[in-house]
């Protein structure tokens, strides 16, 4: 008996984990396809990717295009998050299953699609219909691969430019009138810093000139010819003359104590903001709406905008269509109308994202907008000159990387901990080389 | 099982299909009811575990997964030299510390509470479990709000006693606000483990204590910890194992900083270093190494253990 029932029981296990795995496998096995596919009428579904805000639903553009295209059904997904919107999609890329027709994507991550990803993606530039020239030079430049192929069309663009309460700086014996107060330090970011100065020796008690050193890094750096990287995409970072000028900005600015020291967007800041805790800070278009909503009721009319001292961008974001898509040529009709300059101005008027379009900007309903928030400040003006000003710059793939560690873990660093300047500095080139390193 | 089948095994002339196929299901069932669990763990458990260990031999970029260099031990070597690990491990160590120990030891206090008859007991068990039923981001958003150095609720009581700590950008403080925040989380599900524990120790133990004049203090040392020691031990290693992959609280706690555990990494724990490692940096043979070395870390930390109880239990059983 035991020695014909061990094979036997063997043979018994087998059968039964062999019976168990095959219902499980079909049991976990999807089974069929999902969308995506046309019918025999010729209907399809074209499915969009996106993460934040994109205003396309807000505006009623998906709705608008069916009704145009009732051979079209369009379906979207939204991620809130995305850096883990981006996390996905490189997964889903890199296996070629899994993307929707239309896939976003932010600024930060447009370098690492357009090197190490750009054959993934259809070249929209060749694609009928679509005129690179139609979007400002630099966001076109910025999705075009080192082929030269452009595989995104830009949606919004953060042109920045100076957000400052009014009440504050009254009582700190600055001017409080626009033209004025862009006059203070236009042309240079080393006359903000002076500004700020002269703020702190009157300032309300309490209060600081800008809100982190951090954020006037990031600012001064983005207005820099040279960046992280170099044209080849290379990093450069320790000798580029801009990141020093902004580092050097930066330190003085938090030696001089006229920073809050704050982390942006954290619950320190928005607290700050809700607060009156800092007169200044430096805000691209879209962060408008971050301070009107933590500003609450008592800061309206009290916050106008004026220039930056030099014009740069912060943010924005592109419509990719992948090859793997099924509907490679209605998807790419899609995004060009999508990104068209009159539907970019109906997203502005809905939700505020500033058009990437020469055209778009040039609308009324952008020209002419006002934001009552703002001491009702004529952003759309103000934004859209500073946008048609900004030259283009090499981005390279680590830059996301390196910004992330020097203003993190180099100036944060020195603002929390009062590190040596020095010492941060050696800090920061320590943590990028190894990050960077194979 | 060979005996029950032995007793059960007709004799050969009535060996009929009917008892191959009684035997068969005596044998195989078993087998068939556990495969779903092995095969779901082999195919996301063991899998990726392995590939992982693979992974960690290599530098592999995350946004090209396919295109392996090989580097040997290199990736651990590395580790061994570098600043930020040993900080993430001596961070991983400290905020496990003090937020185990007395989340556990108040586990203990309350459940011994709660085994008292009292009004309300329903209630008090129910409601010791609520913040274990809290998602992570809720509770910690709450906690981010209370320990805000300016306008936190903390230091506006703190500022009686005139101390006025930096939640986020110290050392010692943001390790105890994360702690805080597991504490806070785990002290009501270990505390019904040991309740149910409690539950379970015969009456008549404490029935004889108290005859021989034992105080209720001694009975809780003497019966109650000397019984439910078992599961105390089942609570310290489930306890070690999330200690050591704590992720989600300080990463949230964190908010923008969280991945690199604040502008000084003070409470970057080795999960968020390995998060840090393969996502923003793209390396993802770097992070698997640091998976498996927190992996073996676990394995000793358990090996310790089991070898501390097995000491204990010699002695006792010995004295």
């Amino acid at each position: 008996m035991r020695t014909t029932s061990r094979p036997r029981r063997a043979v018994v296990a087998a059968t039964a984990v062999l019976a168990a795995s095959t219902l499980l496998l079909t049991a976990c096995s999807s089974s069929s396809d999902k969308g995506g596919s046309s019918d025999a009428n010729g209907k399809i579904t074209l499915n969009i990717g996106d993460f934040g805000t994109f205003g396309y639903v807000e505006a009623g553009l998906y709705d608008e295009y069916m009704a145009a295209h009732p051979n079209i059904t369009i379906k979207y997904q939204t991620v809130q998050d995305g850096q883990k919107y981006w996390d996905a999609l490189t997964t889903h890329l890199g296996s070629g299953s899994g993307l929707a027709d239309i896939q976003a994507v932010e600024v930060g991550y447009i370098a690492q699609a357009t090197n190490t990803l750009g054959d993934k993606f259809v070249d929209l530039g060749k694609t009928e219909g679509i005129n690179p020239s139609n979007w400002l030079d630099w966001k076109s430049k910025q999705a075009t691969t080192p082929s030269g192929s452009m595989i995104g069309l830009g949606t919004d663009i953060g042109p920045m430019a100076i957000c400052y309460r009014t009440d504050l700086f009254q009582q700190a014996g600055l001017p409080t009138d626009r033209e004025e107060v862009g006059k203070l330090w236009a042309g240079d970011w080393a006359k903000f810093v002076a500004a700020g100065q002269k703020y702190q020796e009157h300032a309300p008690s309490g209060t600081f000139f800008t809100d982190s050193a951090s954020g006037l890094f990031n600012a001064v750096l983005s207005a820099q010819p040279q960046q992280y990287s170099d044209a080849s995409g290379k990093l450069v970072y320790k000798t580029s003359p801009g990141v020093k000028t902004a580092w050097d900005l930066a330190v003085s600015a938090s030696k001089a104590k006229i920073s809050a020291g704050l982390r942006q967007f954290q619950d320190p800041w928005n607290a700050a903001v809700a607060n009156a805790k800092f007169a200044a800070v430096v805000c691209p278009s879209w962060m408008t709406s971050s301070l009107s909503k933590y500003g609450g009721e008592a800061g309206k009319g009290k916050w106008d905008v004026a220039a930056a001292p030099v014009a740069s961008n912060w943010g924005g974001a592109f419509l990719t269509v992948p090859k793997a898509g099924k509907h490679v040529k209605e998807a790419a009709e899609l995004a060009a109308w999508l990104t068209a300059p009159e539907q970019q101005a109906k997203v502005f008027t809905k939700v505020g994202n500033l058009p990437s379009t020469v055209g778009g900007l040039q609308q009324p309903a952008v020209q002419g907008a006002k934001l009552e928030y703002f001491n009702n400040a004529p952003t759309g003006q103000i934004f859209a000159a500073s946008a048609t000003s900004i030259k283009p710059v090499p981005i390279g793939e680590q830059d996301g990387n390196v910004k992330t560690i020097i203003t993190d873990n180099g100036i944060l660093d020195i603002e929390e901990h009062g590190t040596d300047p020095v010492k941060a500095w050696e800090n920061v080139t320590k943590l990028v080389d190894d990050k960077t390193s194979h | 099982m060979a005996t029950h089948v032995r007793a059960e095994a007709p004799p050969a002339a009535r060996s009929s299909w009917r008892s191959r196929l009684y035997r068969f299901d005596l044998k195989a069932s078993p087998y068939a009811f556990i495969a779903p669990f092995f095969l779901c763990f082999a195919a996301f458990g063991l899998f990726p575990l392995i590939w992982t260990g693979w992974l960690s031999l290599h530098y592999v970029d995350l946004l090209k997964p396919d295109v392996m260099e090989w580097k040997g031990f290199g990736n651990y070597t590395r580790l061994w030299s570098n600043d930020q690990f040993w900080t993430a491990l001596r961070n991983t160590f400290t905020i496990g510390v003090i937020s185990t120990v007395p989340q556990l030891l108040m586990a203990l206090g309350l459940a011994h509470l709660l085994n008292y008859r009292m009004r309300g007991r329903g209630f008090f068990r129910v409601a010791i479990l609520a913040p274990y039923a809290t998602s992570i981001a809720a509770a910690t958003l709450v906690f981010v709000q209370l320990f805000n150095p300016d306008y936190g609720f903390i230091n506006w009581a703190l500022d009686v006693v005139g101390i006025h700590p930096n939640w986020y950008s110290e050392t010692w403080p943001s390790q105890i606000a994360i702690s805080t925040i597991v504490t806070w989380r785990w002290t009501g599900y270990n505390a019904l483990i040991y309740l149910a524990a409690m539950q379970a120790v015969p009456k008549d133990l404490y029935e004889a204590a108290s005859l021989d004049g034992a105080s209720r203090w001694q009975q809780f040392t003497r019966i109650t910890i000397p019984s439910i020691r078992p599961t105390i031990m089942f609570t310290i290693i489930v306890s070690t194992i999330g200690a050591t992959q704590l992720f989600g609280e300080p990463m949230l706690f964190g908010g923008g900083v969280g991945v690199s555990g604040g502008s000084a990494h003070q409470f970057q724990t080795l999960s968020l270093y390995m998060y840090e490692l393969g996502w923003p940096s793209r390396q993802l043979g770097r992070a698997s190494a640091v998976a498996w070395t927190m992996l073996l870390i676990l394995l000793l930390i358990g090996l310790a253990q089991y070898l501390i109880t097995r000491y204990r239990n010699r002695n006792e059983l010995g004295g």
